[in-house]
């Protein structure tokens, strides 16, 4: 004979099973509902604040295909590394403007950057940048181009940079610029030279 | 006994007994037909392969709609092999690489490690059988080199064993079409109206740049690759019946006219292609003494069409894709090059798959002295063109080899000089022109001069990009640019 005081612990054990399960479930398909992460366009860290420095940046204008050396003045951490992804930030920022002169698509963002001596700047763009830029040479060539430029001229040291989108290597930015190797900073400055004159 | 109650059942049973006689036999009839019929239909299937040690077939089996084939036919011709069945294990001993496999497993483990097999391994009384797409990854694992399985085709390459070939019709002579192998062929040759067959049973052949090749001819229009059932075949389509003529060392066939041929024959062996049926022995190179040696083509230029297959390249408008944009400005180049004497081939020449790699690679087996990759943009206008950017400092060279990355080192100057002789011809048509550097492959993995041509139209409109009289344009002063430059681009390496 079970006693009874068993039945009714049993029962009140199935109950908040049940219950659990309908909880977990509910949650589930609220997690499944919520918008992926990818598609936020909003900036992952907060704006740095603080006193400004004058940088250049190097930036390409497509309606003549050339590249130009532009004075801003932005906040700059003081660690080597925040400075580097603040510069790019600040790059990218001016792209993604209403007037952009050379138009990324949006929610085109820099993820990080990391300083590895000696000489090595990996840039890590995200996949919105790279899937949505558009395709050809000149195109592709002006956005490596300005990266590298000028991130080489404001961040002493640099002699190499690799690109990556989402950490990851891969073939071309958009059919056209090699992105499976290192770039040569310094052949890089011959083909900023390049295309900051108009032939 | 037997017989007399035979005879004393009723007449209607013995009826039923005649009829259920004569529908056992047509029942047995109809099996014996089908099991004729089928094996008939469905000739046993081998997979071909190809290697340094040997080519050979092993048979292929069925299973749950997966090809299998049996693991020690594959690398008995290929080494020492043995084996050890102690079911459900089995043991392979490839020289002194250790397979194990238990069957109904889709693991198995090569001296030690794990190896998918992406199917199950079976055993069939002692025999190990794995499916065949796991080849391409299991036999590396044995060999201690590259195996290439062509599934659709069931061809096997074990190591670097491929041969290729190039297809061309001199200039001289529009009525030939002159094959060169990079080694001794001797394929079944047949012939049906209007087209010439050379079925390669035993040699590695692969598929060119692109499976189909057109030549600037009246005669012979064009010449399309295609694999099946263990063997590599070239159609040629042709307007007239052709002979077939093989070079003494048997790298060299070429296709020519009857009439033609007659004065060739003297020094060639020539064998007719029509009408040689599939079935015949394959032709063998007459052994006549060739004074002349056969004459190697060597191409001036080598015209790429950029992107191609699934890449499309920039989309241009809604309706035009890059790919196709370069595909018809290389066939117009190449017509504006050898208009000029310059003997030229067009690298992708249809909307075939081409990897960079696979388009260095034939820029650089070929020799050519010069590469001209084609691209095409919506934005800006006129012509810019393009030489490797490539860092300041040589690749790792070590002795004959160059790395691949800054192979195009050595001639970058004369990449430049050639891109600076092409933007003047432009200029003097009064096209817009930029030279610029890139980080465009394949131009950095070729050896000879090589630059990047993006035809932008002269307006914001993209359609004179298609406009012949704007191509022809172009056309004329890239070609000019290269003809200016003929001389040095010559003593290429």
């Amino acid at each position: 004979m079970i006693p009874r005081h068993f039945y009714i612990a049993a029962s009140v054990m199935l109950v908040a099973v049940l219950g659990m399960s309908i909880y977990a479930w509910h949650m589930r398909a609220r997690a499944v509902a919520t918008p992926a992460a990818a598609t936020d366009t909003q900036p992952m860290v907060a704006p740095v604040s603080g006193p400004t420095e004058q940088v250049t940046l190097f930036v390409a204008y497509d309606d003549l295909g050339i590249l130009r050396a532009q004075a801003a003045r932005i906040p700059l951490p003081s660690v080597r590394q925040e400075r580097a992804e603040e510069l790019l930030h600040a790059l990218i920022a001016l792209y993604l403007g209403k007037s952009s002169p050379h138009p990324l698509s949006v929610g085109s963002d820099i993820r990080s950057v990391y300083l590895v001596d000696p000489g090595l700047a990996v840039i890590d763009v995200n996949a919105a940048f790279a899937d949505g830029h558009r395709s050809g040479v000149l195109e592709e060539d002006l956005t490596v181009a300005s990266l590298i430029q000028t991130l080489a001229a404001n961040i002493p040291g640099i002699s190499r940079v690799k690109i990556l989108v989402e950490g990851k290597q891969r073939d071309t930015l958009a059919g056209h610029a090699d992105l499976t190797d290192f770039f040569d900073v310094s052949a890089v400055n011959q083909l900023t030279s390049q295309l900051q004159s108009i032939q | 006994m037997e017989l007399c109650a035979w005879r004393r059942e009723p007449s209607f049973l013995r009826l039923s007994l005649r009829k259920l006689s004569l529908r056992r036999s047509w029942f047995a009839l109809l099996w014996l037909v089908s099991v004729f019929a089928l094996s008939a239909a469905a000739p046993e299937k081998h997979l071909t392969v190809y290697s340094t040690a040997a080519n050979y077939s092993v048979p292929v089996v069925q299973h749950e709609y997966r090809d299998y084939v049996g693991l020690l036919e594959l690398l008995d011709p290929l080494g020492s092999v043995s084996v050890k069945a102690d079911p459900p294990r089995w043991r392979i001993h490839y020289n002194n690489v250790l397979g194990e496999f238990i069957a109904g497993k889709s693991q198995a483990r090569i001296q030690g490690r794990g190896a998918d097999l992406t199917g199950r391994f079976l055993l069939d009384n002692g025999r190990g059988l794995v499916p065949v797409d796991c080849l391409n990854s299991l036999l590396p694992r044995f060999l201690g080199g590259p195996a290439t399985l062509h599934e659709e085709s069931s061809r096997l390459f074990i190591g670097n064993i491929a041969t290729h070939f190039t297809a061309a019709v001199p200039l001289d002579d529009s009525s030939r079409l002159v094959f060169h192998f990079t080694a001794p062929v001797n394929p079944m040759v047949a012939t049906e109206p209007g087209k010439v067959r050379l079925t390669f049973r035993r040699e590695p052949i692969t598929a060119p740049a692109s499976p189909r090749l057109t030549f600037n001819s009246k005669i012979i229009s064009s010449a399309d690759y295609s694999e099946r059932d263990g063997s590599a075949e070239i159609t040629v389509t042709t307007s007239v019946p052709l002979i077939a003529s093989f070079s003494p060392d048997g790298r060299t066939i070429t296709l020519s006219p009857p009439k033609s041929q007659v004065a060739g024959n003297a020094s060639t062996g020539a064998v007719p292609a029509n009408p040689a049926p599939p079935n015949n022995p394959p032709p063998r190179p007459l052994a006549i003494p060739n004074p002349a040696p056969p004459v190697v083509r060597r191409y001036f230029a080598i015209v790429d069409a950029s992107h191609g297959g699934l890449d499309r390249g920039e989309a241009l408008s809604p309706t035009l894709a890059e790919k196709d944009v370069t595909v018809e400005f290389a066939r117009r180049l190449r017509q504006e090059l050898e208009s000029r004497g310059i003997s030229t081939l067009v690298l992708r020449d249809s909307d075939a798959n081409l990897s960079l790699d696979d388009r260095a690679f034939f820029a650089n087996s070929t020799h050519a002295a010069v590469y001209i990759a084609l691209h095409a943009a919506s934005n800006g206008h006129g012509v810019r063109l393009y030489t490797a950017l490539l860092p300041s400092a040589a690749g790792d060279e070590r002795g004959p080899f160059r790395d691949w990355t800054t192979a195009q080192m050595p001639s970058l100057s004369l990449s430049q000089a050639t891109a600076g002789s092409v933007a003047n011809e432009l200029k003097k048509v009064q096209v817009s022109v930029r030279t610029l550097t890139a980080p465009l492959r394949p131009l950095n993995n070729v050896l000879t001069a090589a630059i990047g041509v993006e035809v932008a139209p002269p307006a914001t409109d993209v359609s004179p990009l298609t406009a012949p009289d704007y191509q022809q344009l172009i056309a004329g002063a890239v070609a000019n640019g290269i003809l200016a430059m003929r001389s040095q681009l010559g003593a290429a390496p």
